[in-house]
């Protein structure tokens, strides 16, 4: 006799309603990061979404009850309708926040930004020297680039958050990019452990922070909070692979965002394509309401049903959600198995020892995207 | 170059909301909430009440006096309360003083 498993059903009380849209506007980037967060295959800009496209989205996500729009890319600031959209944004009230590299953005087009009713920006560093920081963003003149605009934010009135990926290359240089952050006027810093996703995992080697890094910089983050309260607001994601548990990745799978591709795809996160049994719709074939809700990739990891053993039966299943779909996929090839950065996971001690030795590799040259 | 101070909050400052930081009537959610960066706070009717007389011209002083009025309780209890809250915000620098 054989036990029939009781159908799935997902009521529509299960599915919460979305706080964020990422706007992935193009891929397109002047920049060559070498943890690169974009897939390693880029959308090309023609096929890219139009104006009158985006601004549609914008208009179902605020109408299914997104609050923030995150205007990202590749560089956001490479679409030439950048005011059009922010303009759009703003009728429809979605609290508008421009995450850029600052290349391609000028005095002007700041100010014009503002006046559409831009409400933040969220600018990279790659470092605190142009020596460091052009070295690491493959772009000469960043930095010094970075600084003017920076300065522009400020003259606009526009609030800043400076964003600083880390890695074992530029680590030492926390506490002076928080500094720096200070300096520029910024009121946030998230201080953000690069994940490796996408083109940073081309560069484990040369990016893997030393479990010694890793632990400074929670000590440091932790005084510096102290010390600059009031002052700046200090975001922080720790490095996971020497973590106890995984990171409670997206705030859970299809619970509080999405995230939408130059062409229109409609991801649960920025790196779920790289999950091959997914399948994603697009804002060109169906409303973006109906992907959030009957979504199969949506629906593959929502809740806690997907989950196996040691995750199912977990305390802690609720609270970190089983980590991150994508690392579970890269790092144990199944999209639904326990984070390995979890101390549970039985491929904890690979995902350890992996690590350490990529720490411990010389540090050679960047593998950087086209080049 | 000077670290900027942390704003000063006693009775005497006048505060407003700091530019990005705004109220939003959440229609889906049926709710009112404080955006700012990464952030949605539900705000009830009291931290609504709070917000809104947060107009950069009264100082703190008389927007708990204006409570302690309005509810007829206790002024060291609202003031407690306001303090805290206008706290909380101006640790996320949601806030900016007016000269």
């Amino acid at each position: 006799m054989t036990a029939h498993p009781a159908p799935r059903e997902r009521s529509a009380a299960s599915v919460t309603v979305p706080m964020a849209l990422l706007a992935e506007l193009t891929h397109r980037c002047p920049l060559a990061c070498p943890y690169c967060s974009n897939p390693l295959e880029l959308t090309r800009a023609d096929e890219e979404l139009s104006t009158a496209e985006w601004i549609g989205v914008f208009e179902q996500a605020a109408a299914l009850g997104v609050l923030h729009l995150h205007l990202s890319g590749g560089e956001p600031a490479s679409r030439r309708d950048l005011v059009e959209l922010v303009a759009a944004a703003s009728r429809l009230s979605l609290y508008s926040n421009l995450i850029t590299s600052g290349v391609g953005l000028t005095e002007t087009r700041v100010k014009a930004l503002a006046d559409a009713g831009l409400d933040h920006v969220q600018l990279s560093i790659q470092g605190t020297s142009a020596a460091s920081a052009d070295r690491i963003g493959g772009y000469k003149g960043g930095y010094q680039r970075k600084l003017a605009v920076a300065g522009w934010v400020a003259g606009a009135g526009l609030p800043l958050t400076v964003n600083a990926v880390c890695h074992r290359q530029n680590m030492d240089e926390l506490e002076a990019m928080i500094a720096l952050a200070v300096e520029l006027g910024a009121r946030r810093i998230e201080v953000a452990t690069v994940q490796f996703h996408g083109w940073a995992d081309r560069n484990r080697a040369a990016l893997m922070p030393t479990r010694e890094q890793a632990a400074a910089a929670t000590v440091l983050v932790a005084a510096a909070r102290e010390r600059y309260k009031g002052v700046i607001v200090i975001d922080y994601v720790p490095a996971d692979h020497f973590a106890t548990y995984p990171k409670a990745c997206m705030g859970g799978w299809g619970k509080v965002g999405l995230n939408v591709t130059p062409s229109g795809k409609v991801l649960p996160c920025h790196a779920a394509e790289t999950i091959p049994s997914l399948t994603f719709e697009s804002v060109r074939d169906m409303p973006l309401e109906r992907i959030w809700r009957e979504g199969a990739a949506f629906n593959a990891f929502r809740g806690t049903d997907w989950m196996q053993e040691p995750c199912r039966s977990c305390e802690r299943r609720d609270i970190d959600f089983g980590g991150c779909r994508c690392q579970a996929m890269a790092l144990a090839g199944d999209p639904a198995a326990t984070d390995p950065v979890c101390v549970r996971s039985p491929l904890h001690g690979l995902l350890v020892e992996a690590a350490e030795r990529d720490a411990a590799a010389e540090a050679g040259a960047f593998v950087y995207r086209g080049r | 170059m000077t670290t900027p101070a942390a704003l000063r909050i006693d009775g005497s400052v006048r505060l407003r909301l700091a530019r990005g930081v705004r109220l939003h009537r959440d229609e889906v959610r049926g709710q009112t909430v404080l955006l700012a960066p990464e952030r949605a706070m539900a705000l009830d009717d009291i931290a609504q009440r709070i917000v809104a007389a947060l107009d950069g011209q009264r100082t703190l002083d008389a927007v708990v006096d204006g409570f302690a009025e309005a509810f007829n309780a206790p002024r060291d209890e609202i003031a407690a309360d306001v303090l805290a809250f206008v706290r909380e915000l101006a640790d996320r620098r949601m806030l900016e003083e007016m000269p």
